[in-house]
């Protein structure tokens, strides 16, 4: 067995991907985007409540496509529940060269050993975009999505 | 093996031998992921022969100019070249003149002519394009430009649930509103072969010109427009073992005589004054600026070496590889074909349950296996079978029952993984 594979693939993935956390839609969210891969058909819904502190409050997400783009976001939405903005976009930041096979030295150690299955991603370049939709939705949703 | 025969291009056939096929094709000896590339994905695009990517070479290295006007050698050279593989097209296709072929960049320009050039200037409020829910992208969208724009409404005719065309509610969709009947020759993801001339008889009765998008049809199918009295028929060049940047469309002449031209530029004028502009004759009038002269080169040598084979024998061979493989993934109870129409060419889709069609192609992939997977530019036809995306292997000449058997390892290999 090929073990890119099963490490691209492997239990948690399929976990997250089958049984999402924070799967829904908030009904008083502060912010909302819609993130969509035209190419692959992947979307993603994400709803967030910010507090006054700029702390993401609540988060949720609904969506449809691959599993690497479910249980991206469903981990997403896990470990951005409770964070300030500035917190989230080192992480957001540190994910994306993670996934990339970059150097993800922004990453606290506790986050970046969570986040440690999707380090396999960057031996499949094609599918690097399945991951990171949640987290630009996310972006959006924060940048633009003021509901 | 059958016997050769002589084809319409007068050249011996030779009889269909795939493993000789197959080493006319450099890229097939490589391996992907360590190992050895089981291709199939030339619905998408297909692989080169040795002898159009040699013949391309050579013709670059020895007979290359601009065509058209130039008064020195090589520029004569290669004007002869580009009109002789008008030549070949119009022959590949069965048009009675060469001067109903276009050369477009493919088969979606091919298309996008015809609405542009033909049909816009014909549309009024309320007109309609008859179409199918099984249409391409590229046969989709220059007529919802047409609703947009100049308020054509599109009349989309159902497929059934096995995936052949409704052909009585084609017949019932075209009404004296009808301008045009815009149909897949065939189905890029359900393989499905449509009636072509039943449809064109029909259209006609009620006085209706067809453009056939022939970008799948023209590879598969032996194909004769006079016969088939198709009005347009749209191709591209590299899903027949050609180059891209080079596509045909095979238009009727009276047709092309009231088309307005569609791009404007060099070599598609009569004359051209501070305050008037006439314009050249069909094939000219719709090829503004310099076209793709190396690439319309490499396509005639993609369909002379297609005219090469017994085109029967080949189609029989990708019918013999269709049908193993339709019976090889039956023994799955997890996947679910979608397009099982009688008659239908080479290319299975399918659905995986609790499988997406991504991490199922990432995971062939990693077998060598390239198999495409998603909407495949039919986004009605997806909706039409309740789907988002499909894994789809799409057959080609080179293709082996060995291949189909290194997908079927692939998908027990995926069930492992994921199911």
């Amino acid at each position: 067995m090929d073990e890119s594979l099963r490490e691209l693939y492997q239990e948690m993935i399929l976990d997250h991907s089958r049984h999402p956390r924070h799967f829904g839609t908030l009904e008083h969210p502060t912010h909302k985007a819609e993130g969509y891969n035209p190419l692959c058909g992947d979307k993603v819904h994400v709803t967030l409540v910010l507090d006054a502190d700029s702390r993401v409050a609540d988060i949720n997400f609904t969506g449809k496509g691959c599993a690497i783009s479910q249980a991206s976001a469903s981990m997403m939405a896990e470990m951005l529940a409770g964070r300030s903005l500035e917190e989230a976009q080192k992480l957001m930041d540190g994910f994306i060269h993670l996934v990339k096979g970059e150097d993800a030295t922004d990453l606290s150690p506790d986050d970046r050993e969570h986040l440690d299955v999707m380090a396999g991603l960057s031996e499949f370049p094609m599918r690097i975009k399945c991951a990171t939709l949640a987290w630009h939705t996310f972006s959006n949703a924060i940048e633009e999505g003021a509901a | 093996m059958t016997a050769p025969f002589t084809n319409i291009t007068g050249k011996i056939n030779r009889a269909f031998d795939v493993a000789a096929a197959r080493a006319d094709f450099p890229i097939l000896s490589r391996t992907v992921h360590g190992k050895p590339l089981v291709y199939l994905d030339s619905g998408a695009s297909a692989q080169k022969p040795r002898i159009v990517l040699d013949r391309m070479n050579e013709f670059a290295r020895t007979d290359y100019a601009n065509v058209h006007r130039g008064v020195h050698y090589l520029s004569g050279a290669a004007t002869d070249a580009y009109e002789a593989a008008r030549r070949t097209v119009q022959k590949f296709l069965g048009a009675a003149r060469e001067d109903e072929i276009i050369f477009t960049k493919g088969g979606t320009e091919a298309i996008n002519l015809v609405s542009y050039s033909f049909l816009a200037p014909k549309i009024q409020l309320g007109d309609e394009i008859v179409l199918s829910v099984m249409e391409h992208h590229s046969n989709i969208v220059p007529w919802h430009f047409l609703r947009e724009r100049n308020g054509a409404v599109l009349r989309w005719v159902d497929v059934r649930d096995d995936g052949s065309l409704d052909i009585e509610a084609l017949d019932a969709a075209i009404n004296s509103k009808t301008k045009l009947v815009a149909i897949t020759h065939m189905s890029n993801v359900l393989g499905t072969v449509t009636p072509l001339k039943d449809i064109v008889a029909r259209a006609h009765a009620k006085g209706v010109p067809v453009l056939a998008d022939g970008a799948q049809g023209a590879v598969h199918e032996i194909i004769d427009v006079v016969d088939l009295d198709v009005d347009f028929y749209a191709i591209t060049g590299h899903k027949i073992y050609g180059p891209t940047g080079i596509g045909a469309l095979y238009a009727k002449r009276a047709y092309l005589k009231a088309m307005r031209p569609f791009n404007g530029g060099g070599e598609m004028i009569r004359e051209v004054a501070q305050d008037r502009i006439t314009y050249a004759d069909a094939p000219a009038r719709f090829e503004a600026g310099t076209p793709a002269i190396i690439e319309a080169v490499g396509l005639a040598a993609a369909m002379d070496y297609l005219n090469g084979f017994d085109r029967n024998a080949v189609m029989a061979h990708e019918h013999d590889i269709y049908d193993y493989a339709r019976a090889r993934v039956a023994e799955l109870n997890w996947l679910k074909v979608i397009g099982d129409a009688p008659g239908k060419g080479a290319i299975l889709s399918f659905e995986a349950e609790g499988m997406h069609a991504h991490d199922l192609a990432t995971i062939l992939d990693r077998e060598g296996v390239a198999v495409r997977a998603g909407h495949h530019c039919a986004q009605p036809l997806m909706e039409r079978f309740g789907v988002t995306s499909t894994s789809r292997a799409s057959f080609a000449l080179y293709n082996t029952r060995a291949d189909v058997d290194a997908l079927m390892a692939g998908l027990h290999k995926a069930w492992e993984i994921l199911g």
